[in-house]
């Protein structure tokens, strides 16, 4: 390919990694919890309808709901027992939403629907699209936009690169990083099932360099493969960012507003990739993931594989339980990650992390007035002007605030990370964004 | 029980860099020129320092006292106020003069507006202005020479600073047939001389005020601080590069591209301006680009004053101008990532 091509995106922090709790542990199966619940929205889109009552015997893998329209995807059992409730329960994104609550047998017996396929790659792209729905695939990285629709860009918008992303630049996360190693093979096959689907031949599989190990194992997975490149990126968070990460490769700008289908690219996340291959291979639907439980907080910080739906508190009691200076409890990575108020809230598709922090790795702190360093502005991987936009949202100036483009925003917090006046930048943006978009729908 | 969880908005991690850390490593920056201050001048430099910044910090406390606000002098945003007025005084001055510089640029130019953050202009800056307009005799004469040198850095005169000695020699040379011939002998001798002088300026064997006179020892203190990221490249180097272009093309007396620009970046208190005024954070523009724009206007403005003005030297008050067309700069929205312009 000619033209030099950057590794790395303009602005971005360097928060510690702290990966080197986890990155060397191999990937431990936690057993199944004696309940699990299983909330009907695990995706961005509508939220499913249970198909299951209160009473029924399910099996793992057994389908407990039906997604309502294209932009939704349903729910399996991830253990064998029997429904115990269908009930609002605290959601990890927030508020209660509507889960399936299963009382686990012990016998894990796996329904009968899960049939293996030799020759799924025989499928047809629309065939195969149709089982990453069944299999209730919805993007891993955290987004948990349904994959199916990824998968189906508008004739108009052709994709000529795709990617998959292993940057997992979120500090502590590192269960990408041994899925990298661990299933290597399974990870590929994934990727040449996305590239069939799309018609795709130019594939990255991109992986930051603090992760040397995972990127000599995809080289070798990949060797002879003239259409697959392993990149390794500059270690900067966030590099993983879709935006950030096609501009790393490609040099190519989504444009504000739109998506990376906008510029001929696809990003897919490498357990999602794992996930599609289960799915199409092995019949498997999506009622297990990989995690990383790590950060001050928790005793013996691990990677699991764990089913769907088990209550963070199982996952935690597995892990050795809490440190006494835990304090604060994070589903994701610390800086995009979400704080919880209650550990009953459930492992969903979207989890990639529980990370526990304490007083010292998350201090409260008391902003001060912004002395105009300039820093969010530096370091805003979208080249915008954070202080800007939070003081116009603070005076309640929407207009303003949108005008300076606060709906780029990625939400990636690098500008609060970075701030020495310790200012909320970030949630006063995200309020913003709400306002506008309230404000508009309003309107319109 | 259940454990009581703190709840917040992601990033759940913060950079431990912060406001004090920030304004104690510019004080840390400032010190080299301090030192060379008590060399050079001696022990009334020190005391001259040590007058401004113990006001400087007890106006702040007193005012948010009385104010019922917290007090802020653990930001040690007062510090670096009373340092640099100091920078910007004679080493002889009264010590009433730092006392009143460093009341009015807390108590009018600081906390009137709202405290760090909030000030239209540069404190330093203004409490000088102020002292200027009020005092001019006490806080432009100089007649400690520096240990080992003379005022100008030059032998042939010895009763002036650098900058007035060149400004004088040029009004001279620009007008040959209003000067005896013994004058105009005199001020092309002292315009070689002042040509020869760098390495005088650059380590800060001039007069000049406390913490101007060492461009060596500043320097220092400014790689530290750009080491650090608290300053950036764009607003110094637009700022000395356009003195210099100015300087070089204007500031001669043999017509156009006949000045002397080295001479021009050492002398008087770019240097310190440059890199520890008009990088000032509060007053000085958000974005790369505006900050390029400002150390233009800062430049353009300082030139001005230094070939054609009233004054010999011109950074302050160039620092200050700018500092009012800030908000003005900090409406230039940069391109957005991904937008078409």
């Amino acid at each position: 390919m000619l033209g030099i091509r950057r590794r790395t995106f303009a602005g971005g922090v360097y928060p510690p990694e702290e990966k080197s709790h986890t990155e060397k542990k191999p990937i431990e199966e936690m057993p199944p919890p004696t309940t699990v619940v299983i909330p009907l929205q695990q995706h961005i889109g509508a939220p499913s309808e249970p198909i299951v009552k209160q009473g029924d015997q399910v099996r793992i893998g057994d389908r407990l709901s039906e997604p309502q329209g294209f932009v939704s995807v349903p729910v399996h059992a991830s253990v064998s027992g029997t429904v115990q409730k269908i009930a609002p329960l605290p959601h990890p994104l927030g508020d209660q939403m509507l889960a399936i609550v299963i009382e686990n047998d012990g016998q894990d017996t796996v329904t009968d629907a899960i049939k293996p396929d030799e020759n799924y790659l025989a499928l047809t792209p629309d065939e195969m699209r149709q089982k990453i729905k069944e299999a209730g695939i919805a993007g891993m990285g955290g987004a948990t936009f349904p994959t199916h629709v990824k998968l189906s860009p508008p004739e108009s918008k052709p994709i000529d690169i795709l990617i998959l992303n292993g940057a997992e630049c979120e500090p502590y996360l590192t269960a990408d990083h041994r899925l990298m190693l661990e299933y290597s093979q399974d990870i590929f096959n994934g990727l040449k099932i996305f590239q069939k689907i799309l018609n795709v031949k130019k594939t990255y599989i991109a992986i930051e360099k603090n992760k040397p190990d995972a990127i000599r194992k995809m080289e070798e997975i990949a060797q002879g493969d003239k259409e697959v490149e392993v990149i390794g990126l500059k270690v900067k968070y966030p590099q993983g960012a879709e935006k950030q990460l096609i501009k790393a490769i490609t040099g190519r700008e989504v444009p504000t507003g739109g998506l990376p289908m906008d510029v001929g690219c696809l990003v897919q996340n490498v357990g999602t990739a794992k996930a599609v291959f289960d799915a199409l291979r092995w019949g498997k639907p999506l009622y297990q993931r990989v995690i990383t439980v790590s950060g001050p907080g928790i005793q013996k910080p691990k990677n699991l594989l764990v089913r769907i739906g088990t209550p963070f508190k199982d996952v935690i009691a597995f892990c050795g339980g809490y440190t006494e200076t835990a304090n604060k409890l994070v589903m994701g990575g610390p800086m995009m990650g979400l704080s919880q108020y209650t550990d009953e809230v459930p492992v969903i598709k979207g989890t990639s992390g529980i990370v526990v922090l304490d007083g010292k790795t998350s201090p409260t702190v008391e902003p001060s007035p912004c002395i105009g360093c300039g820093r969010c502005i530096l370091t805003c991987p979208m080249g915008l002007v954070p202080t800007t936009i939070a003081q116009y949202v603070e005076a309640k100036n929407y207009e303003m605030a949108k005008k300076w483009n606060a709906l780029d925003c990625i939400e990636c917090g690098a500008c609060t990370f970075v701030c020495p006046a310790k200012r909320p930048l970030l949630q006063s943006i995200r309020l913003g964004k709400y306002k506008i978009q309230t404000l508009n729908k309003k309107a319109g | 029980m259940d454990k009581l969880w703190r709840v917040s908005s992601s990033p759940h991690i913060l950079d431990r860099d912060s406001v004090p850390k920030i304004m104690r490593a510019v004080v840390l920056a400032l010190l080299p020129a301090l030192g060379g201050a008590l060399y050079f001048f001696g022990i009334r430099a020190l005391w001259v320092t040590l007058v401004a910044v113990v006001t400087a910090v007890v106006t702040e406390y007193l005012i948010e006292k009385l104010l019922n606000k917290p007090v802020t002098i653990k930001d040690w945003s007062a510090v670096v106020t009373g340092m640099l007025l100091a920078y910007n005084l004679p080493p002889e001055v009264p010590l009433w003069i730092p006392i009143i510089g460093s009341v009015f640029a807390i108590a009018i130019v600081k906390q009137a507006f709202g405290g760090l953050g909030f000030n239209p202009v540069n404190p330093a800056l203004a409490a000088r202005a102020l002292l200027l307009a009020s005092w001019p005799i006490h806080v432009t004469v100089f007649n400690t020479p520096p240990r080992g040198g003379t005022l100008s850095g030059i032998d042939i005169i010895t009763s002036a600073t650098p900058l007035n000695v060149m400004k004088q020699s040029l009004q001279v040379l620009k007008n040959v047939d209003a000067y005896s011939i013994d004058k105009v002998n005199k001020a092309s001798e002292a315009i070689i001389q002042l040509h020869a002088s760098y390495g005088n300026l650059f380590w800060g064997k001039v007069g000049g005020c406390i913490g101007e006179t060492s461009a060596f020892l500043l320097l220092l203190g400014a790689a530290f601080l750009l080491y650090r990221h608290i300053i950036g490249w764009h607003i110094p180097l637009s700022y000395i590069a356009t003195v210099a272009v100015l300087t070089w093309i204007f500031g001669g007396s043999n017509g156009l591209f006949s000045g002397d620009p080295t001479f021009h970046v050492l002398a008087g208190g770019l240097i310190l301006g440059a890199f520890f005024m008009a990088t000032d954070m509060v007053t000085s523009p958000l974005t790369p680009k505006a900050c390029i724009w400002f150390g233009i206007g800062c430049g353009v403005i300082t030139t001005v004053i230094r070939l054609i003005g009233g004054y010999p030297e011109g950074v302050s008050y160039s620092i200050l101008l700018m500092n009012l067309v800030t908000p003005l700069l900090n409406r230039l929205r940069p391109k957005a990532f991904g937008e078409r312009k």
